[in-house]
């Protein structure tokens, strides 16, 4: 599938003001044994917004939403998400945080011991929620995500693309107020890929949900910048050419341990950087 | 393709090992500490209780029956030799009541369950579940490891008593067809010279070995790297820490004992 045409209208009044940010960067690095992985890495993400992260691989895409959930701590730098500040915040403090984040994981990372249902009702039967409620929301999720008949199965008797489905519903049970996607489409076939993007978009457009994407697909990426959810189709539509920055979504790319662009589609289609010109082309 | 050998530098082992003792004394002591703070995961002790408990039932039956038989057959030799054959039972008991029950009870379950734990919990990290369940607010080492090193001490306690009742077991069963041992003489024998010091022993070493198998386990199986190849290097380390651990604990709480109850 080639990747659809940049829109390159006008920067666009959907990508919120910087004051309502949902996740906030200010000057991180962090480094594993000598090799520096991000360095003065700054941006924010904006409420309602989705920013899509690339960058070659190595490049410290899945180290910074590990850093964004405060699985890892970083070096030196400043994270706050939803507004509060995580760098020094202990593991009690962060377990409550994060029940306003999900997270999909790169390979899923369902519990292999555990159901469908159970795997999705995780957070539920922790917060010890009564099984009629539990059950009603798991159904529910599932439905969302167009997998409802996989309810008794394990994730062993799932394929690569119902597997991450599952961890997109595990993610949002509890209407997170950000999401972060680790390369949810990554091994999958393009049409099981297209599905994912459109439940990402309709988490984007329906729940308004923030979110945080690395992906080393770019279609993935325009797709979402140039379509929206249609609810009354059930569908994500094409938006026509004058309307695709009306979509909240912006992009980050990292080199060498930077960001070395952050910015909306229309940026991104007329940035004079080469690096960024090869990448996008 | 080229074998690449890396040189490490003696400090850098030191400091690795001293590094290694660290977390895991840090490890052993949060899945103490995780009992006094809720949630407990009960329902998860219980599943590791039947898992290591009833699991490990069958080898234990089999290596406290051949144990016993075996001390009585060794000592039966000697004892003939100086017409003290009326004594096995109390080498058969106090054999297997103060060492080998516990110690051997002890190996058994560490290379069953350690590796199991070092193994299952090292897929999980490397399958990034262990991050999955910290991003989904619950703290792994309360769902994961206080339940093991719970159900790993209070049931290998239980598993060591049936082992030496099976070996003193083992132990007639070569004493009175064999060696034409008294059943009454062999079994007054076992209890009579029986004192606290040896029942103590016997008892306190089960708990001790049980935390640290299951503590053992768990700290290799969560500092897993390197993929599916590092399950497996976590899963032989384990085996291998855990019986020395074994071994150098026996030895050391059996001298303790001694100095605090005497030798007589």
């Amino acid at each position: 599938m080639s990747a659809p045409t940049l829109p390159s209208e006008s920067p666009s009044a959907a990508v919120v003001a910087p004051s309502g940010l949902a996740i906030e960067f200010d000057k991180v690095s962090i480094a594993f044994d000598d090799k520096v992985v991000l360095e003065n890495i700054s941006f924010g993400l904006a409420r309602g917004e989705t920013k899509a992260v690339f960058g070659v691989a190595g490049s410290g895409k899945s180290t910074l939403l590990k850093l964004a959930i405060g699985l890892l701590r970083p070096d030196s730098g400043s994270i706050k998400v939803l507004g509060e500040e995580i760098t020094h915040m202990s593991e009690p403090e962060l377990f409550e945080l994060r029940r306003r984040v999900g997270i999909v994981f790169q390979e899923s990372a369902l519990f292999d011991s555990l159901k469908v249902y159970e795997n999705v009702a995780y957070r539920l039967m922790e917060e010890g929620l009564p099984a009629e409620e539990i059950e009603r929301r798991v159904r529910e999720v599932l439905r969302f995500v167009e997998l409802e008949r996989t309810y008794d199965m394990r994730p062993s008797e799932l394929s690569g693309g119902m597997r991450r489905r599952v961890a997109i519903a595990r993610a949002i049970i509890t209407e997170p107020e950000v999401l972060l996607y680790d390369s949810p489409t990554g091994g999958l076939d393009p049409v099981t890929s297209n599905t994912i993007v459109e439940l990402i978009v309709k988490q984007r457009d329906v729940y308004k949900t923030s979110a945080l994407m690395v992906t080393h697909r770019l279609q993935d990426a325009f797709t979402m910048a140039t379509h929206q959810f249609d609810q009354a189709t059930n569908k994500m539509v094409a938006l026509p050419k004058g309307q695709h920055c009306d979509v909240p979504m912006s992009f980050l790319i990292l080199r060498d341990a930077k960001v070395i662009f952050d910015g909306d589609a229309h940026q991104l289609a007329t940035s004079r950087d080469d690096y960024i010109r090869e990448y996008i082309s | 393709m080229a074998l690449e050998l890396e040189l490490i530098s003696p400090f850098e082992l030191a400091k690795d090992f001293v590094v290694a003792v660290q977390e895991y004394t840090l490890l052993s002591a949060q899945s103490l500490t995780n009992f006094f703070r809720p949630p407990v995961y009960m329902g998860d002790m219980l599943q590791q209780a039947d898992l290591i408990g009833v699991g490990s039932l069958p080898i234990v039956i089999l290596t406290g029956l051949s144990v016993g038989a075996l001390l009585a057959l060794n000592a039966a030799s000697t004892l003939q030799r100086f017409g003290g054959i009326a004594l096995i039972g109390r080498l058969v008991s106090q054999g297997m009541v103060t060492e080998l029950g516990p110690l051997i009870t002890g190996l058994m379950v560490a290379g069953r369950n350690s590796s199991g734990m070092a193994s299952e919990l090292g897929s999980m990290i490397v399958t990034e579940q262990i991050d999955a369940m910290r991003a989904l607010g619950t703290d792994p080492t309360k769902k994961l490891i206080t339940p093991r090193v719970g159900a790993a001490t209070f049931m290998l306690f239980f598993l060591t008593i049936i082992a030496d009742l099976l070996g003193l077991i083992g132990g007639y069963a070569v004493a009175h067809p064999l060696f034409g041992v008294d059943t009454q003489q062999y079994w007054t024998s076992v209890w009579q010279f029986l004192v606290f010091r040896d029942v103590f022993t016997g008892l306190l070493k089960p708990v001790l070995f049980g935390f640290i198998i299951a503590t053992v386990g768990c700290y290799y199986g969560m500092s897993t790297k390197g993929g599916t190849q590092g399950v497996g290097r976590s899963t032989t380390q384990a085996v291998v820490a855990a019986s020395v651990m074994i071994l150098i604990v026996d030895f050391f709480v059996t001298k303790l004992i001694f100095a605090i109850f005497g030798y007589s």
